[in-house]
């Protein structure tokens, strides 16, 4: 199973971000494989419709799962019809969420948690970037 | 002084926030030129997202029309999920995340792209209500205003719509939406003039300094309302110095105002000498726009 990370950067060791469509980076991985592969996100700098257009980016990467904080009620009916299971992501790099999926430790997130447009207000830019 | 009534000057009033008073000026320079003009005048509340010129002027609408967007249907027994249209949205109205397609009509701004690309005609466009332009008058003072329906995230339709609206032989002012996003180009767009309004404080000049920026970027010529004069500090003043824009006027920061405002009243009405300052920046605009379309016929 493919498993997309918002993510500050395009690694392993990446540090999760919390928002989904804001976020700068997915990164992609394949549970089975073990492959990890970083993707932008052009809609991080987007005005409205960013969640809609991360779910697109996710969902063409193949993903079937989604580890992230907040997002809106677009990218969430997105992801819900297109059968795409969204996790809660607590705070740590990319690989601990991964680890933690698949060990069960992770919610599922059950409905929008984020208002249209606030993905950028909500949580801005985090002192803990990088 | 050169006036001419028939110069049918747009002049759209904008600023980088809101609460700076931007309304105020507007539908006070409205009143301002209709008191030198009588029935010349006409504001278009260009807000439509949070309208309320209405609330300042009081006017008389009567009539109402509804603003429609062309949106996509998908047959989904059609949609072979090629994703085609998803990638030709440019604002992510259209997904198709696997076997399912979604359409976010209040993201579409109903440019038709999706079913011009689609391989299989899987989609139509059908028509949806986006918002209302109402329009009437303010005593002699043509009145336009829009709303965008709640729940729809594009107001271009709509500013479009009432922009439409703008009467040729009238002189016709544009409350601009606040900030410097779309909405606001959208706006101040095709104006021949901007007044810029801002507060004499270090965050009221960053938002002028960007909404400076953007009259450069759209190419609209711009100017400078002070309000709440004396309340902060001369950063505002510096800049426009150094930038070279013209301060129009000065609104000192007077309690009298202030109250007035809040219980839904023009500065023009409250103390009538700013019809006359008001009057007198206009004129300097219709000279100013003029001598700039002289200076271009010549060069
Ligand atoms: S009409 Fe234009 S904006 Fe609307 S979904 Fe189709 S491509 Fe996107
Ligand atoms: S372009 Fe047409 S066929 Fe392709 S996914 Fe969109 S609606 Fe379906």
């Amino acid at each position: 199973m493919k498993v997309a990370v918002s993510s500050r950067g395009t690694e392993r060791m990446s540090v999760v971000d919390p928002r989904f469509g804001r976020a700068p980076y997915f990164v992609i991985v394949d549970t089975e494989s073990d492959e990890v592969e970083g993707i932008e996100n052009p809609g991080a700098l987007a005005g409205t419709g960013a969640g809609v257009a991360a779910a697109q980016l996710i969902a063409d990467a193949g993903a079937e799962a989604v580890i992230t904080s907040a997002l809106g009620p677009h990218a969430w009916a997105a992801l819900k019809s297109g059968g795409i299971q969204v996790y809660d992501a607590g705070r740590g790099t990319v690989d601990a969420m991964v680890k933690l999926l698949l060990q069960g430790g992770l919610t599922p997130i059950e409905e929008p948690n984020a208002d249209l447009k606030a993905g950028a207000a909500r949580f801005g830019q985090s002192p803990d970037a990088k | 002084m050169s006036v001419d009534p028939n110069g049918q000057l747009t002049i759209a009033i904008a600023a980088g926030k809101g609460g700076t008073g931007k309304t105020l000026v507007a539908t006070s320079l409205a009143i301002a030129i209709d008191a030198h003009y009588p029935g010349c005048a006409q504001i278009i509340d260009c807000d439509v997202e949070e309208p309320n010129a209405h609330l300042l002027m009081q006017p008389e609408l009567t009539a109402q029309a509804p603003v429609e967007v062309l949106v996509p249907e998908v047959d989904l027994d059609t949609c072979t999920r090629c994703g085609a249209c998803a990638r030709a949205c440019q604002f992510s109205a259209i997904a198709v995340i696997r076997q399912a397609v979604l359409t976010f009509h209040g993201l579409c701004a109903g440019c038709g792209a999706c079913a011009y690309v689609c391989p299989v005609d899987a989609i139509t466009e059908v028509t949806r209500r986006v918002g209302t332009v109402k329009s009437g008058s303010a005593g002699e003072i043509d009145f336009v205003t829009g709303t965008l329906n709640v729940g729809d995230q594009r107001a271009t339709p709509v500013t479009k719509a009432v922009k439409d609206r703008i009467r040729d032989d009238l002189i016709t002012i544009l409350d601009a939406p606040p900030g410097t996003a779309c909405p606001m180009q959208e706006t101040v767009e095709g104006s021949d003039y901007c007044i810029l309004v801002t507060e004499p404080t270090p965050f009221g000049l960053s938002n002028l300094q960007d909404a400076v920026e953007t009259c450069r970027r759209i190419g609209v010529p711009c100017g400078v309302i002070i309000n709440r004069d004396g309340s902060g500090n001369d950063g505002v003043e510096r800049y426009c110095a150094q930038e070279g824009i013209e301060v129009l006027l000065r609104v000192p920061q007077d309690r009298r105002i202030a109250e007035a405002y809040s219980r839904g009243e023009t500065l023009v009405a409250t103390m009538p000498q700013w019809r006359d300052e008001l009057a007198t920046v206009y004129y300097h605009i219709t000279d100013m726009v003029a001598a700039q379309a002289t200076g271009e016929g010549v060069s």
